[in-house]
């Protein structure tokens, strides 16, 4: 009752949108149990993605309410959230953060640079693409990804 | 101790078991609407651990037996005291023999055991972690003591079950100066131990200002799942010592079926409502800065010593 009482009271002041249906969930999501714990990498961004990311843990898209939680720790991960094209400095502690994450483990490749290098490709600091460097799960497209697009590719995991 | 006292040694621990992970999802729900957002379920925690006993279980290299046995140890000295303590019953096992004091240090080996375990993984914030949260605890220890002293002091006794017990019956022990500055200096003292800001923001990521979450960052799957599990287990037991200490009404005084059914209701309501507050005071306030942590945990000391010198002068 008091949570009732408390809820109904914030929920005047609350600024997070109604979430549209799920998406379909992809085969994984069964092994993750409606939680998703991410640990974001930049492997070389122009920090674009990082603010959309900021945003999607923001009040108004609160990714915390479909039981997504950015970590501190790959330990503790269950999915990386790559952004960036994988430059050279960054290829080999990419590599070893996923190597240091528990399996079954996920791999998001968040933004164009992450999934062809965008409109870096071919610079000479760049040694690919995520998928060059570790095996990638799920692409989400955009220069950078609008909120919704990453918090509707991140219900795809946790299933709600 | 019979087969009664057994049966309500297991009806407390399974509701700290069930309800510490629960109390952790309550308070970050009510945290996330006071800032605007619709937050995790409740069971969000539960989730969580659910999913982390199927994962892959990863050591750090060279660590030492050390590193797997420390969440055993954590939950085995929570489970103890959930046990043991006077949390929905004033009835549970050893009940003459269980000292407050002797309940505190073994909830002091569950967390001695994590630092140790930090510093075994041979990390930076591991090392980092550990120091920042032994040096807490070394601040937080005289201050619960002291405090324990001034509760003491009305029974002559240190024995849990009879301060609780001796509150319950005289409601004006309750609010004796004595006992309400020995409480003030629990407040400290529990936001101190169970890592609330403004000692610590249990929901950082970033590595430099964490304390307890930085002895936690090299476990993974099952192994973290027990973490989870034992802390959560170890804010349940401190919240509901606390208000049992302030309000143990409600509690079974015997060890009727019905009376411990509703001294789990009032337990369970109760610590909902602390969860609730402390939420509230959290939304409202900053972390401390490391370097101002000991003026906090001074102030907790000072209202203990205040507490027992009250006690004895009115006496």
């Amino acid at each position: 009752m008091i949570l009732s009482l408390l809820g109904s009271w914030t929920r005047r002041r609350r600024v997070s949108e109604r979430l549209p249906a799920a998406p379909t969930p992809i085969a994984a999501a069964v092994t993750l149990r409606h939680s998703l714990q991410l640990r974001h990498v930049d492997a070389g961004s122009c920090n674009g993605c990082e603010m959309e990311i900021a945003s999607v843990f923001s009040p108004v898209y609160d990714a915390e309410r479909i039981g997504a939680r950015l970590v501190a720790s790959p330990r503790h991960a269950d999915a990386l959230l790559v952004t960036g094209p994988v430059t050279h400095n960054m290829a080999s502690p990419l590599e070893r953060t996923y190597l240091a994450m528990p399996e079954p483990r996920l791999v998001i490749a968040l933004g164009d640079c992450a999934r062809d290098c965008g409109v870096f490709a071919g610079a000479y600091a760049v040694a690919g693409a995520v998928a060059d460097v570790v095996p990638v799960d799920l692409e989400i497209p955009g220069c950078p990804p609008h909120p919704d697009d990453i918090l509707a590719a991140l219900r795809r995991f946790t299933d709600r | 101790m019979n087969l009664a006292s057994l049966l309500t040694g297991a009806t407390q621990l399974a509701l700290v078991v069930l309800g510490g992970p629960l109390l952790l999802g309550l308070m970050r729900t009510v945290r996330s609407r006071l800032e605007g957002r619709d937050g995790p379920p409740v069971s969000q925690p539960w989730r969580d651990i659910a999913k982390l006993a199927h994962k892959q279980r990863t050591r750090p290299n060279e660590s030492s037996w050390i590193f797997p046995a420390a969440p055993l140890v954590l939950v085995a000295t929570a489970a103890t005291v959930a046990v043991l303590a006077p949390l929905a019953t004033l009835t549970p096992p050893l009940s003459a023999s269980t000292d407050f004091i002797a309940v505190i240090f073994v909830l002091l080996v569950g967390s001695v055991s994590l630092a140790l375990a930090a510093l075994d993984t041979g990390t930076a914030f591991g090392g980092m972690g550990a120091s920042r949260a032994l040096t807490i605890g070394a601040l937080v220890e005289p201050a619960l003591l002291v405090a324990v002293l001034a509760l003491s002091l009305p029974l002559h006794s240190t024995n849990l079950i009879a301060i609780v017990a001796e509150g319950s019956a005289h409601a004006s022990v309750l609010v004796g100066p004595s006992h309400l500055l020995a409480l003030g200096s629990f407040v400290v003292v529990i936001l101190a131990e169970s890592g609330r800001l403004p000692v610590d923001n249990p929901s950082t990521h970033l590595e430099l200002t964490m304390i307890y979450e930085a002895l936690i960052l090299e476990y993974s799957g099952p192994d973290l799942a027990l973490v989870t599990l034992g802390e959560s287990m170890r804010l349940a037991i401190w919240f509901g010592l606390f208000v049992n200490l302030v309000a143990p009404w409600g509690i079974a005084t015997h060890a009727g079926a019905l009376a411990i059914l509703l001294g789990v209701l009032a337990v369970a309501l109760k610590v909902a409502l602390a969860g609730v507050a402390v939420a509230l005071f959290e939304v409202t306030t900053a972390k401390l800065r490391l370097f101002r942590l000991p003026e906090l945990l001074a102030g907790g000391f000072i209202l203990a010593l205040l507490g027992v010198v009250t006690g004895a002068v009115m006496r």
